[in-house]
């Protein structure tokens, strides 16, 4: 919302500057965006008045000028066509920053084809006042005095500012608002005019039907006859023109100005165009086409911003005996509109529901001053003031004689009391402020208040979002002022503190950490991706589709983390950063319930040969599962007990991932290579090894003890005994199941077993491998004797031989 | 005597001329083992008289000690060298390059942990909702009706219409949280919700999903001093410095009254200082929780009041340690990461500072 500080002056007698009313409306809620002061932008610019220009000696284009200035008589070197002596025009001294140029002119005078000049006369482009380039800017002499600032002289010394309206204050489109929270605030004395009652000299003949009752509750007409339409008077181009608006004719400038002025959005028919009576109504049954999509509209209309729109059954139109004349509160329409040669008029002052002007707006495109202020509730008291300031003002400019007023349908009623503790503002707020003190703040505001035990405040008619105490509270801290606020820290609650963080935040924080320092980095990647690169990872389940996506390419909720990493990766490479090697913890997602999203952590690692003097560590599968334990270990999860499992996906190599299990369903990991076909479907060159874990799936620790203390530590006194065995296994056999085999063997004197070598080769037939085993005896209750120490070696090769493997001779 | 001194001499001349430790040890076998020159001497003592024992006791075994002590010191010595010899070979170039390699923490992660540190002192526990919203969590229960202008401005991201032609939302806020948390606990309440939120967004200061962390304060007589306090206690423990914060009214349909907060400022160059200046900068969004909001969680308005608040999480980042582009921060780029990313093992706490 724009307006002028001349406009509100209209409402506000007040000798603030500028800047005191933008300062004054931030700490009254009222969002200042920007100021707009032409008077500081051109300030260096004054009138001078061209005295002689002979042409340039040695260029044909360019004039010599003395100029009678502020700063004295200059030299100044012109270019422009117009430059020629009697004129009047913008001086910008030596050192001026020239808005239109965007650059300042040199301190000292400079020698333009030899001849010096100091200054410069500009055009109204450079002083981005128009868009006049061909010449400089030319006034008469007469008129304005050597000195005078050029926004003087031209009239522009009006600051505009530009602010947010936020949803809850439609009031605010109106400058009347503006200037009532400032005059509450003590910025001034509000002086808004009364609007006088004009009786009218006949009664207004057209008559007006509303059949849709709900989407237009009411409709105050009147007819205005003998108008004369012609140019607007100057002061209200002008004040028009500073808020950007084109002024156009003066009956289409004043409901444009009614619309700024007071928030309420007026239009004007011409009589002579409308055939029978005013109806409105909804659109006309909606066709239905044959394979469309949406139901496709019975009516069309031209209408006044050049377009053609056509009506649904869901919006409301006003209509004659020729058909539609426009959209109630949205666009109006060509067929009805007034012109040079309009001599009678209708005036419509109206309201419309807000939630149908917004849905109808929305579906057509549409963003009209009228639609934004419908849209969000205008007035319901000022429908008939609305049409009285309008016809005073169409009497004042076009002249003619107005009918009395109709009113159609019920103007609803006011909006009810509220009911108001004035304790609720300190118990609030600590704000402790005297009954008085709230008392004029509220009527400032335009409430009325019935003093008691409780208050009885009534609720003016354009403040609708006043609807209970605490709006009522906001109302008075807001006026009264925020920085009035004592700040209290927050109290300690009571008792002993536990960790504020939970089990799952505490055990991402380390693993996190523990990745990183194995040479990760974390990423946060998108939660949409391709639904093409979703599928390929086993998601892109169609209610995981956006209706609205922010591009093509990010049209679905992920179901893994990794997919934006290798994507990453693969553009790193690209630009010549190859080894890519990053984490990500965030949600993925198997549906739209909440318990359908889940918490991931996701790393990957590109397999790039990378060359070292030692021999490059090399990228594999298994590197991933290192990755995996550690951030597991850093969770907390027992890692000893995971089993191997296949790996849960169809994006994973079938030969080179697995998935760590506790339990056979309780999956906590997947890792290990990339399937090449998925890692070709999203357009990545080489392999990747990557890993999923899933935190949530790691069991909480079992309940905490009343202690913290530790079990006590039993050492025991008898030396360890390590034993060596060889076994021949299968190929398709598992280390790990031998190893598993071998611990299971004796679990109260088996402390470890560890593989220290895998061997295929001469000895071991083809499609076999040797594999040599640490085990460590632990005894805790006596020294080993050879027996014991053969009785546990034969169980493990027991164990062993079930396993599939053989004692290597 | 005489020919004990000779005996000493010569032999402690052969322990000091003895080229390694196998001659040394011959010597001593010679000298002092169990036919050694010196235990035959010793051994003859035996056959002399007390007056000669008495004499002749104490010189031989002064010899032998000396000789002992000697040999020891000339095998100390012998060995030094032989080690230093040895080490002489065992040499390693220590310049070669060995991998360092460590990955870094991103700066999203890290300022939500900070915010986390600073709030858990105040007793603020951390709670979590899901990212695919209902219509209700994120909007109703909030205090945004149906079809009201103020939805627009969230530009919402929908799921497909569901069979009952309902649409989910991508949540536009971590408010949805505080419906959640207050659904399901009695107050007292002291949460903050960090988290993903989403909105239909893209350019150099928005970005289609961005963090937010959201505050939830509620009890008997939570009043809007303490929001101003709490969050004036914030920012200055945030930004490690003094900060001159502004509160100004503001309009949230889910607070009334509504605050926004702003921080003094000043740019120098592309960098802009906090805490100093003459310019306000906004930073987060507040007020008292609506009477609606307490209603629709089944809370009695008349009984429990309190503030909430909410606040960009990666804004504050780059407002903090100065990255330029918000886009940057999800693209992964390894270059940046590296730049602007955290070392793991700092853990922000408030006893050695956040970062």
């Amino acid at each position: 919302m724009k307006f002028t500080l001349s406009w509100l002056k209209r409402h506000l007698k007040t000798d603030a500057t500028i800047e005191q009313v933008a300062e004054a409306m931030t700490l009254a809620g009222l969002e200042v965006e920007e100021i707009i002061d032409p008077a500081k932008s051109l300030s260096t610019f004054t009138i001078a008045h061209v005295k002689s220009a002979e042409k340039h000696p040695d260029a044909d284009k360019l004039q010599v000028c003395q100029v009678e200035t502020v700063d004295g008589m200059k030299q100044i070197v012109c270019g422009a066509p117009n430059a020629r002596a009697g004129i009047a025009v913008a001086y910008a001294p030596l050192g001026a920053f020239i808005p239109g140029l965007d650059f300042s002119l040199d301190k000292k005078p400079r020698k333009i084809r030899g001849v010096e000049s100091s200054g410069m006369m500009c055009s109204t482009k450079e002083l981005e006042l128009g868009e006049d380039h061909d010449g400089i800017l030319e006034l008469d002499p007469k008129d304005h005095a050597v000195g005078t600032p050029i926004v003087d002289a031209l009239e522009m010394n009006d600051p505009v500012i530009d602010f947010e309206v936020t949803p809850n204050r439609p009031d605010w489109l109106g400058v009347n608002s503006i200037a009532r929270d400032l005059a509450a605030v003590g910025l001034g004395e509000l002086i808004t005019p009364e609007i006088e009652t004009i009786k009218g000299e006949f009664p207004c003949e057209q008559e007006i039907v509303i059949e849709d009752t709900d989407g237009c509750p009411a409709f105050v007409g009147r007819v205005i006859r003998g108008v004369k339409n012609g140019p607007s008077p100057q002061w209200l181009q002008d004040q028009l023109k500073a808020i950007g608006l084109r002024p156009i004719s003066a009956l289409v400038d004043i409901t444009n100005y009614v619309t700024y002025d007071r928030a309420r959005p007026l239009h004007f028919y011409d009589l002579d165009k409308v055939s029978g009576a005013i109806t409105v109504r909804k659109g006309d049954k909606s066709l239905m086409l044959p394979k469309a999509k949406m139901p496709w509209p019975a009516e069309w209309f031209d209408a006044l911003d050049d377009n053609q729109y056509g009506a649904l059954e869901s919006d409301i139109v006003i209509a004659d005996a020729s058909g539609i004349l426009g959209l109630g509160g949205i666009v109006g329409g060509e067929s009805t509109g007034v012109d040079e040669d309009t001599h009678n008029i209708l005036i419509e002052s109206a309201y419309f529901d807000p939630l149908t002007i917004r849905r109808s707006a929305k579906r057509l495109g549409v963003n009209s001053d009228a639609k934004y202020r419908f849209e969000r509730g205008v007035d319901t008291g000022g429908l008939v003031d609305g049409a009285e300031l309008a016809t005073q003002m169409v009497l004042d400019i076009c002249g003619g004689e107005a009918s009395k007023i109709k009113i159609a349908g019920e103007i609803p009623p006011a909006p009810p009391a509220i009911e108001f503790d004035p304790a609720q503002v300190a118990r609030l707020t600590s704000l402790d402020l005297h009954d008085d003190q709230m008392l004029m703040i509220l009527t400032d505001l335009g409430f009325s208040v019935k003093q008691g035990d409780h208050w009885w405040v009534d609720v003016p008619s354009f403040r609708r979002d006043a609807s209970e105490g605490a709006d009522l509270v906001e109302e008075i801290v807001r006026i009264h002022g925020f920085h009035n606020l004592e700040a209290v820290s927050l109290p300690l609650l009571p008792g002993r503190r536990e960790p504020t963080a939970t089990l799952t935040q505490n055990r991402t924080r380390l693993a996190r950490r523990a990745l990183a320092l194995r040479g990760l980095s974390e990423a946060v990647t998108w939660s949409f991706v391709l639904d093409e690169h979703a599928k390929a990872f086993d998601g892109g389940q169609p209610e995981l589709a956006l209706d609205n996506p922010i591009s093509s390419d990010l049209n679905w909720m992920r179901p893994t983390a990794l997919i934006h990493m290798l994507l990453a990766g693969q553009r790193s490479a690209d630009r010549g950063y190859p080894g890519a090697a990053l984490f990500e913890l965030g949600p993925v997602f198997q549906g739209t319930a909440p318990d359908a999203q889940s918490l991931q952590l996701a790393g990957m690692r590109r397999v790039e040969s990378g060359r070292d003097w030692a021999g490059a560590v090399e990228v594999t599968a298994l590197t991933a599962k290192e990755d995996v334990l550690t951030a597991l270990k850093a969770m907390g999860a027992a890692t000893d007990n995971l089993m191997t499992m296949e790996a849960v996906g169809s994006y994973w190599h079938p030969g080179r991932s697995a998935s760590l299990r506790l339990g056979p369903k309780n999956v906590l990991a997947n890792f290990g290579e990339l399937h090449p076909r998925v890692l070709k479907s999203l357009g990545i060159e080489g392999r990747v090894v990557a890993f999923e874990i899933a935190p949530d799936s790691i069991p909480a620790p079992r309940k905490k003890a009343a202690t913290k203390a530790k079990a006590a530590l039993a050492l025991s006194d008898f030396m360890p005994v390590h034993r060596d065995f060889a076994f021949i296994v299968d190929e398709s056999v598992p280390a790990g199941n031998i190893i598993k085999a071998a611990k299971g063997a004796d679990k109260q004197l088996i402390s470890d077993v560890t593989l220290f070598d895998v061997y295929r080769g001469k000895g071991v037939d083809d499609g076999q491998k040797s594999l040599a085993i640490d085990v460590t005896l632990s005894p805790t209750q006596d020294t080993l004797t050879d027996a014991d120490i053969e009785a546990v070696s034969g169980k493990i090769i027991e164990k062993v031989m079930k396993a599939g493997g053989r004692l290597r001779g | 005597m005489s020919d004990l001194d000779a005996v000493k001499t010569r032999i402690l001349a052969e322990i000091e001329g003895a080229s390694d430790l196998a001659a040394l040890d011959d010597i001593r076998v010679a000298a002092l083992g169990k036919k050694g020159e010196v235990s035959l001497m010793m051994r003859g003592l035996g056959k002399m008289s007390p007056d000669e024992k008495k004499v002749m006791g104490p010189a031989l075994n002064g010899l032998k000690n000396d000789l002992n002590a000697a040999v020891e010191t000339r095998k100390a010595t012998l060995e030094n060298e032989a080690l230093d010899a040895a080490l002489a070979s065992e040499t390693m170039d220590m310049s070669l390059p060995v991998g360092t390699a460590s990955g870094t923490l991103h700066p999203v992660q890290q300022v939500m942990e900070e915010m986390a540190v600073i709030f858990s002192d105040m007793g603020f526990s951390v709670a979590e909702g899901p990212d695919i919203e209902d219509d209700f969590h994120n909007f109703t229960a909030l205090n945004f009706p149906p079809g009201h202008p103020a939805r627009d401005m969230h530009d919402t991201f929908f799921m497909v219409p569901d069979a009952d032609g309902e649409k989910k939302v991508l949540r536009t806020h971590t408010s949805p949280v505080q419906i959640r948390t207050m659904i399901k606990e009695k107050p007292p309440i002291r949460i903050i919700a960090p988290g993903r939120t989403y909105r239909c967004d893209s350019d150099q200061t928005h970005t289609p999903m961005f963090h937010q962390v959201e505050g939830l304060v509620i009890d008997k007589n939570i009043h809007m001093g303490h929001l101003k306090g709490v969050l004036m206690d914030f920012v200055s423990a945030f930004f490690e410095t003094d900060v001159d914060v502004q509160f100004r009214p503001h309009h949230f349909p889910f607070t009334e009254p509504s605050a926004e907060m702003d921080v003094r400022y000043e740019r120098d160059g592309a960098a802009i200082k906090i805490g100093q200046g003459e310019s306000w900068m906004e930073i987060l969004g507040c007020g008292m929780v609506h009477p609606n909001v307490l209603r629709a969680c089944g809370l009695d308005p008349d009984e429990y009041q309190g503030f909430a608040f909410g606040m960009g999480v990666d804004r504050l980042a780059m407002l903090k340690y100065g990255m330029p582009d918000l886009r940057d921060m999800f693209a992964a780029d390894t270059r940046w990461l590296g730049h602007y990313g955290f070392d793991p093992l700092v853990q922000a706490n408030l006893a050695t500072g956040l970062s």
